[in-house]
């Protein structure tokens, strides 16, 4: 706990800066690369992921096709030199399966499954720069592309990281550092139009009372997120559309 | 995505007219971006685009024993990951086949002295030298990989910052190394002769360099020359296919001119690389 106490100085400011409700720096791009149907590519302060969604498209594995909905088959790398020490391998361990399961449940919530039977969608995350909170910016990333694919989604689904630190104040969007420093890590993947929350995961021994209030800070984060995701959309949208015209024809 | 025989044809046609699909003629490139010092955690990076090929490569440096055999000499190992990004196939162990065969070509290329002097990455004989982790991380497949690898990671190379030494302490098997810590305490990597790689493809009569996706499905034999500015350090053949003796030297020759103007090309966008701390990255 002594540890904990050093997250926040006293006038309120976490290592880098930041407040306690203060995310890191979003910045994104939707439409990166050409080849795949969707991809966008995210910055949360230095993590950085680039995704890209294929489909939805025939099932590959014709055995594994489903009458009434699609396949989302979803994949996690992390590149070799992501972290500070060279990882071995760049997937395939057993904490991307993890990761790709996670992923794989926090988009089946959101996408219109059953308009595509007897259908497929790939979703690859690449994790280029790990600096804490690689699950939320996969989760963000991901949904960015889906929406670049044209693949019709409830709404948006965010996620975003929370702690709390000197074991009192809820802290949003943990770095590597913090991660690293503090306690217990909560993550959540959240439909913040509905409130409802698809994915939670808590890293270590938490006491419950403080839980309502961390998960309160980690939904105001996807919220916050949303908002940012959103804009980004409507940019990327009115662009592509004036270059074709149609933002010109109301006037 | 198979091609017809008809599109076939028709792309053979116009290298016959030296007139490709996207108005290239015979020798030319299409156009290429390249970045350096992109990934923070490295000791030197790249990413290089060229068309739709997209290529991120990054040096890390260990501290590790030199092989018994080569006392005095570094390490030098590559490591390719092909991205599902860049395509499906790439999926689970799919981009596994291609990734070796990059890796090797890669490693033979550099293995000759000539080409890239691994004694300067010694620090004590026989028991200490730098290891150097190149790794490349492919993200778009446009065709045309080994071309844009081997120039993303000479300006990786280029780009990496190896830390002085500061002190060795050796005190009986015990040996210490001190790293000096100043970012501006670094030495460059020497890469005038580092190889540069060329695809050469036969359509119909002809030879072609920087071949498309589609232009890749229509060759009757490719070859990747690895050359540097006097040698060539790697030759191979690639997929099915074969060549004529006698087309095989044309070739050879044609792919030292192209991979010499390359090189000069490369040369003299790393020197004149702006150092900014804006890097646009994929943001742009």
């Amino acid at each position: 706990m002594s540890k904990n106490k050093e997250l926040i100085s006293k006038i309120g400011l976490r290592l880098d800066g930041r407040r306690a409700d203060e995310l890191r720096r979003i910045r994104c791009k939707m439409g990166v690369f050409a080849q795949p149907d969707g991809s966008a590519y995210i910055e949360q302060g230095l993590t950085k992921v680039l995704a890209a969604v294929y489909g939805p498209h025939q099932v590959k594995n014709r055995q594994k096709a489903q009458h009434d909905t699609c396949i989302i088959n979803t994949q996690f790398s992390m590149a070799v030199f992501s972290t500070n020490e060279r990882k071995k391998r760049p997937r395939g361990d057993r904490k991307s399966t993890e990761m790709s399961l996670h992923l794989q449940q926090a988009l089946a919530a959101v996408i219109e499954t059953d308009l595509y039977p007897w259908s497929q969608i790939d979703v690859y995350v690449e994790v280029l720069h790990a600096d804490g909170g690689i699950y939320p910016a996969c989760v963000n990333a991901a949904t960015l592309a889906i929406i670049d694919a044209g693949i019709p989604i409830k709404e948006y689904v965010c996620a975003c990281t929370a702690t709390l630190a000197n074991n009192e104040i809820p802290m949003l969007d943990i770095s590597h550092q913090e991660e690293v420093l503090g306690g217990a890590t909560l993550t959540v993947a959240a439909l913040p139009m509905s409130g409802k929350i698809v994915l939670m995961e808590m890293s270590q021994r938490f006491h419950l009372d403080h839980l309502p209030k961390v998960l309160n800070k980690a939904l105001e984060g996807c919220k916050d997120i949303k908002v940012i995701l959103d804009e980004a959309v409507k940019n990327h949208v009115a662009e592509m559309g004036s270059s074709t015209g149609w933002a010109n024809s109301r006037t | 995505m198979p091609l017809s025989e008809a599109e076939k044809t028709f792309i053979l046609h116009g290298v016959d007219e030296n007139f490709r699909q996207d108005g290239r003629d015979r020798e030319a490139y299409r156009p290429m971006e390249l970045e350096t010092g992109t990934v923070q955690h490295a000791f030197g990076s790249a990413h290089l685009r060229l068309a739709n090929t997209d290529v991120l490569v990054a040096v890390k440096l260990e501290i590790d024993a030199p092989f018994p055999e080569t006392p005095h000499e570094g390490k030098l190992e590559f490591f390719v990951d092909c991205s599902a990004n860049a395509t499906p196939d790439f999926e689970g162990r799919g981009g596994e086949d291609l990734a070796v065969e990059l890796a090797n070509t890669l490693a033979s290329a550099y293995q000759s002295r000539q080409a890239f002097d691994l004694r300067k990455m010694c620090i004590l004989k026989g028991k200490k030298c730098w290891k150097l982790y190149v790794d490349i991380l492919i993200l778009e497949c446009g065709g045309n990989l080994f071309d844009a690898t081997s120039l993303a990671i000479k300006a990786a190379l280029h780009n990496t910052q190896i830390p002085k030494i500061k002190a060795v302490n050796i005190d009986g098997d015990n040996i210490e190394i001190e790293v000096s810590d100043s970012v501006s305490d670094c030495e460059k990597i020497n890469i005038e002769n580092a190889p540069v790689l060329v695809t050469l493809c036969k359509i119909g009569q002809h030879c072609i360099v920087d071949p498309s996706l589609s232009e890749e499905q229509c060759t009757v034999g490719s070859m990747v020359v690895a050359a540097t500015k006097n040698c060539v350090s790697t030759i191979s053949l690639l997929g099915s296919g074969s060549l004529h003796q006698d087309t095989l030297f044309q070739f050879l020759d044609f792919g030292c001119k192209i991979a010499n103007r390359l090189n000069e090309a490369l040369m003299e966008t790393l020197a004149n690389i702006s150092v900014t701390n804006e890097n646009v990255g994929f943001l742009k």
